[in-house]
């Protein structure tokens, strides 16, 4: 048990601090760091999928006015380590994937960059590329791990003896497609490399960790961290593309130490995300439930099979969530992987949990149909009392009151009834579970400092649009007993303590957590009344710790799906969230994160859909006019409500993270109300009209 | 991206003269377009002329009871006249279903139609393409073909590697209704003005897919001729797209019904906005049925060829053209608003 904070700063709506300055205009993000005289660093990429360069002839570029430096896999610098393939920019002449940097300008315009790339000729002698996922490859493989150290299969029981003798069983294959983070900010980094200064190397890089960007960076130049110092106070959005170092880092980077005491810019265009910052892998999941007459779930399992890149392994944790997420006496979970001539995969918006929870709460909505029972006291039957997993208590598990609350103010219990018609369309309803882990990263320092009759918090944490700028500061002045307002938290720069990323909705739970024990060791020493330039520090390892419970936010998703009965579009005026996440530290920021994340699982549920062009290689579409995400129309009477959650086990401010639970549901939750709609029960995303015409009156 | 001159004549007169002179410059509109095609490397002009400040941004009226339209009105201007609400809905709604509110208050009139395809293929210099690279290929064909031409196309699938292929589709929502509306384009060129049908100011891919229009180089859209429609006339702009705004047409439809006569025009469907003047024929004989719409949408669809390719191909756009088809002409019809 933690000893919860007393929430007065806590739990108040408070605006945003970084607000002002973004509405303004005067934020400056990494592209647009104010430097003297910078150049600019253009990427070239590959145009074939797998094969060698033979040849680069650099003349043209070079013969440029203002082209400072070609860099090529024979002139680039060779780095202290090529372990992460990823990383290993210009070292070799393999190409590994299409669209991977083979050549790299800087220039002294942004302009003269770009045609100095384009007019790098390079030849390559092409390979045959195998790029297709499938399930019935041959060279399928189970990874050691999935990511965030996931056991790669689990079993329990007999699912086949189950699934041979219930009363009712779903065995359907669902997919969920490739897609791209596509942040507002696309990813970009000054970089200013001065071996005379104290700190030679320097990063401005809108990155989700400071931190762990210069480890990186340190550990592919072979740097001391002393030497390198990386800051980022805002981010333009990440979700997970930016929690990670990639390419474009290292060739800003190796630019800057081209053109010693030069800063050099390098941003990347929209096109070039496609290839060179992650995507999730589009996932294949194989379903099996079982369960008997009143619904109670005797099997389940979910046999994912997914990609990787050849040169660099990420292992999306699909089946993670079938573990944990309802009573069953035989389950099993796998992870297959190709491993492909592909752009490296990496992080998304709830990895595991986002893809995961597709399959198995659209199976779910197929065996409510098959039993004739209600999908969401179909969901209340297989509560587990315990964390089937591990078989221990849960921290709160809330899922069923966020069941019950969802559809009291969805008005479930009134819903139309199947293929009903309204004029000119067809209205239908779904619900889907959300779930979300609870963690806490084990490395972060704050350090507090009492200074001009105010309280300074300082760790090198990242806000990306999240609110970070504005609820540590609650924290804080909660765990010194002061107002919000008498705390000055700083962040994203190196040079203060070590910060873990903001990923797996942790941020807060982390840095907060440090920011206590700062403060708890703060007011040990110095009282009430501290002196100026007192300073206490705490870290997060100080911090209670919990063994004995599981921890996650649950929550439930209801939408409301119309289907125009002449073209087939798709509309969800209405789509509902509520979740169990502990305790809400800003309203006004967390609910912009719920909301964000229903967003994006609306956009996964009729929108996104990297459609990969196997014949070359790539994804066919490359920008935000072909890739769609869900506008502004898309969106109708949204809403995040949550339960006043009281959790005393998993950390000081009572906190679960809010960041990523949002997206997970989403799209069963749409998917199940387009089949209540239509009778079209659609098991691959997106979900687009094209596949409900044959069913359309 | 390649550098260029950028020229801003004192009139009309100069523009035309400007472009005509060397090979490689273009006319700049609203920019919409061509600034990322610029950006992308698919555009290349050794000089750019700006004509934004040149063409008309009048709407006047026409002593036939039309409008002449200015190259230079906005998207958004054109989409607000009340003229134009009142008595071409068809083409207000087309404006307001194209782009975002921030791109119609830059394009213009003169400039929409001319607009180039946004077959990802077409905009990607990595891969080959007819339209942008003659002779290089066509990509499409059996590539990601959901936003590409079911009609005028060859009747078997097209040969990828033959330099006439192209199945990209032209992506105005404006075009479509003014095809409808039997307007007419006024240009100026290097030889003196001419009147250009709107229906054939854009062309099939032939045997050069590297021209989307009949305009020579140096020829300049000054204004658009919008004649009246018949009294009584009832018209509307269906658009079918993947998401609710900000997404090109998978299919779209402009109407016209005038007493006896219905009018169509298809978008998303062909290298050009498709006048559907067979279907046209077909409804001629007798009342636009449900039944007898269908009936005339098979004859316009007869010679129709879906392209299959990644993500399922574009089939599904024959089924989808025609019941929006059905559909808007059913309202239009029976007095429900579109």
């Amino acid at each position: 048990m933690t000893e919860l904070l007393e929430p007065r700063a806590i739990g108040r709506d408070m605006v945003r601090r970084d607000g002002e300055a973004k509405v303004r205009g005067t934020a400056t993000y990494a592209i647009e760091t104010p430097v003297e005289d910078p150049a600019y660093a253009h990427p070239v990429q590959a145009t074939v999928a797998r094969g060698r360069v033979t040849a680069v002839d650099t003349s043209a570029a070079e013969a440029l006015d203002g082209v400072l430096v070609v860099l090529t896999p024979s002139t680039a610098e060779r780095l202290a380590s090529v372990e992460d393939r990823e990383y290993a920019v210009l070292q070799s002449d393999e190409v590994d994937f299409r669209g991977q940097v083979v050549a790299l300008v800087v220039a002294e315009t942004s302009e003269v960059a770009r045609q100095a790339a384009d007019a790098v000729r390079i030849t390559y002698a092409e390979q045959p590329h195998d790029s297709t996922l499938a399930v019935d490859r041959d060279d399928l493989y189970a990874p050691e791990q999935v990511n965030a150290g996931h056991e790669t299969d689990t079993a329990q029981g007999d699912v086949a003896a189950a699934m041979a003798t219930a009363h009712a069983t779903v065995e359907q294959t669902y997919t969920t497609a490739m897609y791209h983070n596509n942040p507002l900010e696309p990813h970009a980094t000054t970089a200013l490399w001065d071996p005379a200064a104290d700190v030679p190397l320097t990063l401005w890089d809108s990155t989700q960790g400071v931190h762990p960007s210069r480890s990186a960076v340190c550990g592919v130049f072979g740097l001391e961290e002393e030497q390198v110092r990386v800051v980022c106070p805002f981010v333009g959005g990440g979700f997970g593309s930016k929690g990670n170092a990639h390419a474009h880092v290292m060739l800003a980077t190796m630019a800057a130490r081209a053109v010693p005491g030069r800063p050099v810019k390098l941003g990347l265009t929209r096109q070039q995300m496609f290839t060179l910052v992650g995507y999730r892998t589009p996932t294949i999941q194989k379903l099996q439930v079982a369960a008997d007459r009143t619904g109670r779930l005797q099997a389940i399992a979910i046999d994912v099979v997914e990609q990787t890149s050849r040169i660099k392994e990420y292992a999306e944790q699909t089946g993670v969530p079938t573990r944990m997420m309802y009573a069953s006496p035989n389950r099993r979970t796998t992870h297959r992987l190709a491993a492909l001539d592909v752009p490296v995969p990496s992080w998304m918006r709830a990895p595991g949990e986002c893809p995961g929870m597709f399959g198995p709460e659209v199976a779910l909505d197929e065996l409510a149909d098959t039993l004739g029972i209600d999908p969401v006291e179909l969901r209340i039957r297989n509560e587990p009392g315990v964390d089937p997993e591990t078989g221990k208590p849960w921290s709160s598990r809330n899922l069923v009151q966020c069941l019950r609350e969802g559809a009291r103010r969805f008005g479930w219990a009134d819903r139309p009834p199947p293929l009903h018609r309204e004029g000119a369309w067809l209205v239908g309803t779904g619900v889907a579970s959300s779930v979300y882990p609870t963690m806490r990263q084990a490395t972060s320092t704050a350090v507090i400092r009492y200074e001009d009759g105010r309280y300074v918090a300082e760790i090198g944490a990242a806000d990306l649009g999240t609110g970070a700028w504005t609820v540590l500061p609650q924290i804080a002045a909660d765990a010194l007993g002061v107002d919000a307002e008498d705390v000055e938290v700083r962040i994203g720069d190196t040079r203060y303590p070590v910060a873990s990323v903001a990923g797996g909705s942790s941020g807060t739970n982390t840095w907060g957590s440090a920011l206590v024990v700062a403060a708890r060791e703060f007011r040990t020493k110095f009282g009430h009344a501290p002196a100026d330039g007192d300073e206490a520090s705490g870290d997060v390892d100080q911090a209670s710790t919990d063994e004995d419970h599981s921890a996650y936010a649950f929550g439930a998703q209801f939408a409301e799906v119309r289907v125009h009965a002449d073209t087939g579009e798709i509309r969800v005026p209405r789509l509902y969230g509520v979740f169990g996440a502990g305790r809400i530290i800003n309203p006004r920021t967390a609910r912009s994160q719920f909301l964000g994340g229903m967003t994006m699982g609306l956009s996964m549920a009729l929108h996104e859909n990297s459609v990969w062009d196997d014949r070359i290689g790539q994804v066919a579409k490359h920008d935000l006019a072909e890739y769609h995400v869900s506008v502004n129309a898309d969106v109708g009477d949204m809403q995040a409500h949550w339960l006043d959650e009281h959790d005393p086990y998993v950390n000081a401010m009572g906190s679960k993270g809010v960041g990523e639970i949002g997206i997970v549901g989403t799209a069963a939750a749409v998917v199940n109300a387009v089949h209540r709609a239509t009778g079209v029960r659609v098991r691959d995303l997106p979900v687009t009209l094209d596949r409900l015409l044959p069913a359309l009156p | 991206m390649k550098p260029f001159a950028f020229a801003r004549p004192g009139d009309v007169a100069e523009a035309v003269r400007t472009v005509a002179a060397e090979p490689a410059a273009v006319f700049l509109g609203g920019g919409t377009n061509l600034v990322d095609l610029l950006k992308l490397g698919v555009a290349r002009p050794d000089r750019v002329v700006d004509v934004r400040r040149l063409t008309s941004r009048e709407i006047t009226d026409t002593d036939d009871g039309g409008l002449r339209i200015g190259a230079a009105v906005t998207n958004s201007e054109l989409a607000a006249d009340p003229r134009v609400r009142e008595r071409w809905p068809v083409l207000a709604q087309a404006l307001l279903a194209g782009a975002t509110g921030q791109l119609r208050n830059l394009a213009t009139v003169g400039g929409n139609p001319l607009q180039r395809t946004r077959c990802v293929y077409f905009t990607d210099v990595s891969t080959p393409c007819n339209k942008r690279e003659p002779g290089s290929g066509c990509s499409a064909v059996g590539g990601y073909t959901r936003y590409h031409a079911v009609l005028g196309v060859p009747a078997a699938l097209p040969d990828a590697s033959a330099p006439e292929t192209c199945i990209a589709t032209h992506p105005s929502d404006m075009a479509v209704a003014l095809a409808v509306l039997d307007a007419r384009v006024q240009v100026l060129g290097p030889g003196g003005a001419r009147t250009i049908p709107f229906a054939e100011l854009h062309r099939l891919p032939g045997d050069d897919p590297s021209r989307d229009t009949v305009l020579e180089h140096g020829e300049l859209v000054t204004a658009i001729d919008l004649p009246p429609l018949p009294a009584g006339a009832r018209s509307a702009y269906r658009k079918v797209r993947d998401r609710a705004s900000y997404a090109f047409a998978l299919v779209s439809v402009a109407a016209v019904v005038a007493g006896g006569e219905v009018r169509l025009a298809l978008g998303g469907v062909a290298h050009r906005p498709w006048r559907a003047t067979r279907a046209e024929e077909v409804l001629r004989g007798g009342p636009p049925t449900a039944d007898a719409v269908r009936g005339a949408m098979a004859a316009e669809l007869a010679a129709a060829q879906p392209q299959p390719g990644i993500d399922g191909g574009n089939g599904f756009k024959i089924p989808l053209v025609t019941r929006t088809v059905v559909a808007t002409v059913r309202d239009l019809t029976s007095g429900v608003p579109a």
